[in-house]
């Protein structure tokens, strides 16, 4: 075959050689593997609306909507979820109102967008209708002669009555003057009647009922209310048709009768008068029941007169009468079973405990036998909202479950006296950073370690300790072996694997990590990364919304006896003050370590590669008069920091001026700006600067050539990624700008410009490559790009890398690719020593997690193959990266709204810990180069040993043989 | 001269960005992105250098950039030989390890942008004062321009960049600033190569698609239909003739 010139010939090597690839790069999960190494947990975030399946004791259903625009359904006997329905993020999907009847849920979207109706036991959908515009206000169940037909969608100018069976639309009526009138609740008491209530705030009220049948009007009054503005936050209606107002200025509580036929007005009753008396600065609210749609509501309601404090009264004959006063209360609730309607009351116990207590709605009179007891998390939140799920027992009396949510986000679910039933950490729907910290060695381990950092005690001691720690590891390991044989006997599903803080202790290929993880809510948690368990949980009390946290490990476990720290920096985004919370990231314990006082609002915060004389490097921050403050600040820390100021340098971004400033570390700590670049917000907004990460490890400092000469990469580690986009948005104009920038000098390296290219960016810089991803306006499509830096053929200095002394601009390679979907996330494989090829684990929309390997991104890729390119490995040239199913590395294990990846190096070199985050979380390993450096599962121990035994013993019997021969031989 | 302390780690820690303000500015100019030809002399960028012991900068001016209007940017750049006084300062500064600073305003290398926009504030960049010492005032600057010509950035780099501690004759070496100057507008970013792709595969197509298209059934495999015709005529013929011989032949052997 001598044609290797051909084209056609290469091209067939060519393909011969991706197929070689792809082949190579079949990483898929065998069946058995599926949840070996991997785990997923899924969340549905704050809860906004629940809902029990009230109409059978046995139901286990629990419906629950949430802020996260959720709708879903949980076991209430396990907390698992039985299906799950994740709508659009923002207030698109905004999960207005959740209504059930029967099997059907109703569920209002999207600021009244659209009305869903749900089948609630598998999760199907029954039908759905698109509703007029105009903002949502609230939404009824309209019941005729014991049948609910319809329900009744209000909005601000508009009201439609749809079928509850098809959802088609029976009526929809525009609302009289609606510019004036706010009209906020509907009505309907079961007697075939629908009721409008408005307000024009600081005046009247106004009441208009419309025929059900046309949606004729048929009755339209006002009422004077000069003292009420909201009908929504201050009335409620109880007992058949009387609006109960409550107005916290003259502390009093106003009636009106809606069904009267004369002109009606409202009667005031004074709090005073029923002995009652609102918390001063408190709004007064009023909580009412109506146990079925086809029945007026109960005349007997809640009314909350301060933050612990609630009252049950009711309603006769024009007469309000309290029933039961709770003080102290933390929440109340009614509850329906059957024809029977309770109270339930959460009251404090003490500081760690509350009791909930049923009481009987009609007389307040308490139940016995109904007390839970609730437990709360000392390092959890107060309850914020309690749901009740009553049922009638076998003897007729009222049981009950409780599901309570907590400011920390936790869903308890509890029974009868006070057993936890299941546990939901629901703020982990809401991870916003994560550090995946190494597990301390187990106590021998640690113990001989700790040998070393001790100091000499003298010879004799030494020995005799050296010895004592060589016996503890001994009889360690013979308990192990033990134990080895003790398990093999048992079958494996008795074999316990229970994870808890105390048996934590590092595995010998460090596979096994503790995932920190910071939640938007403020609570941070620990979790154990082989099975998932939540070993920690410490909620931080008083973070703001819309914080930042940035999270650092400031002492790894590598330093016994001293223990890890981490140091959570969070910064409230509109004041830009921070603060510091310092923890041990194994046992979640809050360190007593003081830390400073950050009076002034941080800029930047970077840690520093010093240790102090503890082994806990030095974290530097920097305040808006570019003052730094050090932690920790002793003089041994202060003391280094003098000693290496000058090769200490940080830069600041400010992107709403586009300016970005390089500034230089002073022997007293103070600082100096050194370098600035300015990129114009006129044309283009700075929308992310990344560097590369810290533990980063360059095995390779070149990449062979086909023709043997090394081609020596360009291994900044101060370079900056900075990514504008252009403010322009027009399709032919917009543009994406990529800025390589050294952090040190400030120096221009590389500035490309994407044209006809829109955000949003996401990209990846890591080693000598920039990956990102933009949308081509021009083609409509995603694309990645790739740049990659390379010195050239020789090393300017190969021995140390500094940013002051390269003067020579190193060689930039492009090239871009169609990606034929859309991404979420992007981020790259790491390992321990970086000899193992890198992959890009891209998130998508689909909740797929792509491992895409690096090696379609090589701007070195030819147009067309040549003997050197093959030689180097390199695939010729295709504008398309495909996506390969095999490539998913979470199987079916979808994860919803994937927001980040974090990656984490084992002590494996071929393995690379992931855990991708979102509304779940999924955990994985990923082995970019497969397992080169592991023997596999099914690898034929007894085949290999028995050949060697005999190969063994056939050596000694030929030896043998071969001696009597000789000897033979020798006589003859 | 000081021996210099090799900045052997330099730490820079990834970003916290301060607050993403959407601050969006709507720029009125429809020329962006286009070198606009002028007919104007040409612009002039001045560059200013400071080098104090005190590492206070107090800016003087070095020279001038003229950027002639044109495609190509095409720069001249002219700058004054260092006084007597200047270099000994150099000189000092080095010993110290102080830093050698050069900034340019901010303004836009268009020439008609210039005169409607006052230059507001500088961008700066530096060397050590020892390398440029050290390199006999052979430096690089170049000017960063952003796609519509506006100056983001400058950097300075010296040719050798290091500071090894050599003794430098300071009436001939530092006299006279031997600067390679240059503008540096964005590159534009490559697109995915999607044309010459789809011609290559069709040419790829085109090589191998051809004479196979051009076969029919018949013309590709008539050396094995015309033997099997010839054969199955051959032996239909065979049948009609020694049937009857055929047929003897068996029921002579069952005899």
């Amino acid at each position: 075959c001598g044609s290797w010139s051909s084209a056609a010939m290469g091209w067939l090597l060519a393909k011969i050689f991706i197929s070689l690839y792809l082949i190579i790069f079949v990483v898929a999960v065998f069946e058995d593997q599926v949840g070996k190494f991997d785990w997923r947990q899924q969340f549905v975030g704050e809860v906004r609306f629940a809902l029990f399946d009230i109409n059978s004791q046995a139901s286990k259903k629990l419906l629950v909507a949430t802020e996260k625009n959720i709708f879903a359904s949980l076991n209430s006997r396990t907390g698992d979820l039985f299906w799950r329905h994740v709508d659009k993020t923002g207030p698109e999907g905004h999960i207005d109102m959740l209504l059930l009847y029967g099997q059907d849920a109703l569920v209002v979207v999207g600021n009244g967008r659209i009305l869903r109706s749900w089948e609630t036991t598998i999760g199907g959908l029954n039908w759905e209708t698109v509703l007029d515009t105009g903002s949502f206000q609230s939404a009824a169940f309209i019941g005729v002669q014991d049948q609910v037909k319809y329900v009744a969608v209000l909005k601000k100018s508009t009201i439609s009555l749809h079928y509850i069976s098809n959802g088609h639309q029976k009526w929809v009526e525009n609302l009289p003057e609606s510019d004036t009138v706010q009209y906020q609740i509907v009505y309907s008491g079961g007697s075939g009647q629908v009721l409008l209530l408005g307000v024009v705030p600081n005046s009247h009220i106004v009441m208009v009922e419309y025929k059900i049948e046309d949606g004729e009007i048929m009755k339209q009054k006002s009422v004077a209310a000069p003292w009420l503005t909201s009908l929504q936050s201050s009335c409620v209606v109880v007992g058949s048709g009387v609006l109960l107002c409550v107005d916290p200025m003259t502390q009093s509580m106003y009636t009106l009768l809606l069904q009267s036929e004369e002109q009606p007005k409202m009667s005031q009753i004074l709090l005073q008068t029923l002995g009652l008396e609102v918390a001063s600065g408190f709004q007064p609210v009023l909580i009412s029941t109506q146990p079925h749609p086809t029945r007026p509501p109960l005349p007997e309601f809640f009314l909350q007169l301060g933050p612990d404090h609630h009252i049950l009264l009711q309603f006769k004959d024009g007469l309000i009468s309290p029933l039961r006063d709770f003080n102290p209360s933390h929440l109340v609730t009614f509850a329906t079973t059957g024809e029977k309607t309770v109270a339930a009351v959460m009251t404090p116990k003490n500081d760690t405990a509350c009791s909930i207590n049923l009481y009987t709605a009609d007389t307040g009179r308490r139940l016995l036998d109904t007390t839970i007891i609730y437990y709360m998390d000392p390092n959890g939140g107060r309850p914020t909202r309690l749901y009740v799920h009553a049922f009638l027992k076998k003897d007729d009396s009222v049981g009950y479950r409780v599901l309570v949510q907590n400011e920390d986000l936790v869903l308890s679910f509890l029974q009868q006296p006070g057993r936890v039933v299941w546990t939901r950490e629901e703020a982990l729907a809401d991870v916003v950073t994560m550090e995946m910290v190494d597990l301390p060695l187990t106590g021998t381990q640690a113990e001989l370690e700790g040998e070393f950092g001790k100091k000499a005690d003298g010879l004799l001691a030494m020995v005799l300790k050296r010895l004592s720690s060589q016996l503890i590891v001994l009889q360690a390991w013979l308990g192990h072996l033990w134990k080895l044989f003790y398990d093999a006997r048992k079958p494996r599903s008795q074999v316990k694997n229970d994870v808890t803080i105390e048996t934590l202790s590092r595995d010998e290929f460090n596979l096994q990590k503790m995932m920190v993880m910071v939640t938007a809510s403020g609570k941070l948690f620990g979790i154990d990364s082989k099975s998932g368990t939540i070993l920690w949980k410490q909620y931080l009390e008083n973070v703001k919304p819309n914080s930042v946290f940035k999270l650092m490990v400031q002492r790894t476990t590598a330093h016994f006896p001293h223990p890890p720290q981490c140091t959570l920096l969070i910064k409230d985004k509109d004041t830009g003050l921070g603060s510091l919370n310092v923890f041990n990231p194994i046992f979640g314990k809050k360190s007593h370590i003081s830390v400073p006082a950050l009076p002034r609002p941080v800029l930047q915060s970077l840690l520093l590669p010093l240790m102090d004389q503890d082994y806990a490097k030095v974290l530097l921050l920097v305040d808006d008069q570019y003052k730094v403050t050090a932690f920790p600040s002793t003089k041994n820390v202060l003391q280094q920091l003098q000693e290496t100021a000058s090769s200490i340098f940080f830069y600041l971004v400010d992107s709403s001026q586009g300016r970005l400033s390089g500034f230089h570390l002073r022997k007293d700590l103070s600082t100096e700006l050194i370098w600035e670049v300015v990129i114009p917000t006129e044309m283009q907004k700075i929308v992310g600067v990344k560097g590369k990460r810290a533990n980063e490890h360059v095995h390779s400092q070149g990449r062979v050539m086909g023709d043997r000469s090394v081609l020596y990469k360009y291994l900044n580690p101060n370079l900056l990624a900075v990514v504008t986009e252009s403010t322009d948005s027009h399709q032919e104009r917009s543009f994406v700008g990529i800025f390589l920038i050294d952090g040190v000098t400030g120096r221009i390296v590389h500035e490309a410009v994407q044209r006809k290219a829109r955000g949003p960016v996401h990209f990846v810089h890591s080693e000598n490559w920039v990956v990102y991803v933009y949308w081509n306006t021009k083609s409509r499509r995603n694309e990645f790009s790739v740049l990659e830096l390379f010195e050239g053929m020789e090393l300017y200095n190969s021995t140390v890398f500094s940013s002051l002394d390269r003067p020579h601009p190193p060689q930039v390679l492009q090239q871009s690719y169609i990606f034929p979907s859309p991404i979420s996330t992007l981020e790259a494989t790491l390992t321990e020593k970086g000899i193992t090829s890198r992959h890009l684990l891209v998130g998508l929309p689909s909740g797929a997690i792509l491992s895409l390997p690096k090696m379609f991104l090589d701007p070195r890729r030819p147009e067309v193959a040549s003997e050197q390119s093959r030689e180097e490995n390199l695939i010729p040239y295709s504008p398309e990266i495909p996506i390969r199913t095999e490539w998913f590395i979470n199987y079916n294990q979808t994860v919803s709204r994937v927001k980040g990846i974090y990656t984490a190096p084992s002590g494996l070199e071929s393995t690379c810990l992931v855990v991708a985050y979102g509304l779940d979380i999924y955990q994985t390993r990923v082995y970019p180069s497969k397992q080169f450096d592991v023997l596999k599962d099914d690898y034929d121990y007894v085949l290999i040993s028995s050949v060697l035994l005999g190969l063994f013993f056939a050596t000694m019997i030929s030896k043998r043989l071969a001696e009597v021969k000789l000897l033979n031989r020798a006589w003859r | 001269m000081a021996v210099a302390r090799h900045l052997s780690f330099v730490v820079v820690i990834l970003t916290t960005i301060i607050g993403f303000c959407t601050e969006i500015v709507n720029c009125n100019n429809g020329r962006r992105g286009d070198i606009v030809e002028s007919d104007l002399a040409g612009m002039s960028v001045p560059i200013e250098h400071s080098f104090e012991v005190d590492d206070v900068p107090r800016f003087r001016l070095r020279g001038t950039v003229q950027v002639k209007p044109g495609r190509e940017n095409v720069v001249s750049f002219s700058q004054m030989s260092l006084s007597d006084e200047d270099r000994s300062l150099l000189k000092d500064v080095a010993a110290v390890d102080g830093l050698y600073r050069v900034r340019v305003p901010r303004l836009s290398l268009q020439a008609d942008r210039e005169t409607d926009r006052q230059p507001d504030g500088h961008l700066s960049a530096f060397v050590r004062a020892c390398s440029l010492v050290e390199s006999h005032l052979s430096d690089v600057i170049t000017l960063h321009t952003d796609v519509s010509g506006y100056l983001i950035g400058v950097s300075i780099v010296t040719v050798p960049g290091a500071c090894q501690g050599a003794e430098v004759e300071d009436e001939v070496d530092l006299e006279v600033f031997n600067t390679t100057i240059s503008i540096m507008p964005p590159v534009n970013a490559p697109s995915p190569e999607t044309a010459l792709y789809i011609e290559r595969m069709e040419q790829e197509m085109d090589k191998k698609g051809k004479p196979q298209e051009q076969k029919s059934f018949f013309a590709k495999y008539w050396m094995y239909i015309v033997p099997l015709v010839l054969f199955l005529m051959m032996s239909g013929a065979q049948d009609q003739s020694g049937g009857g011989a055929g047929g003897g032949a068996t029921s002579g052997g069952g005899r």
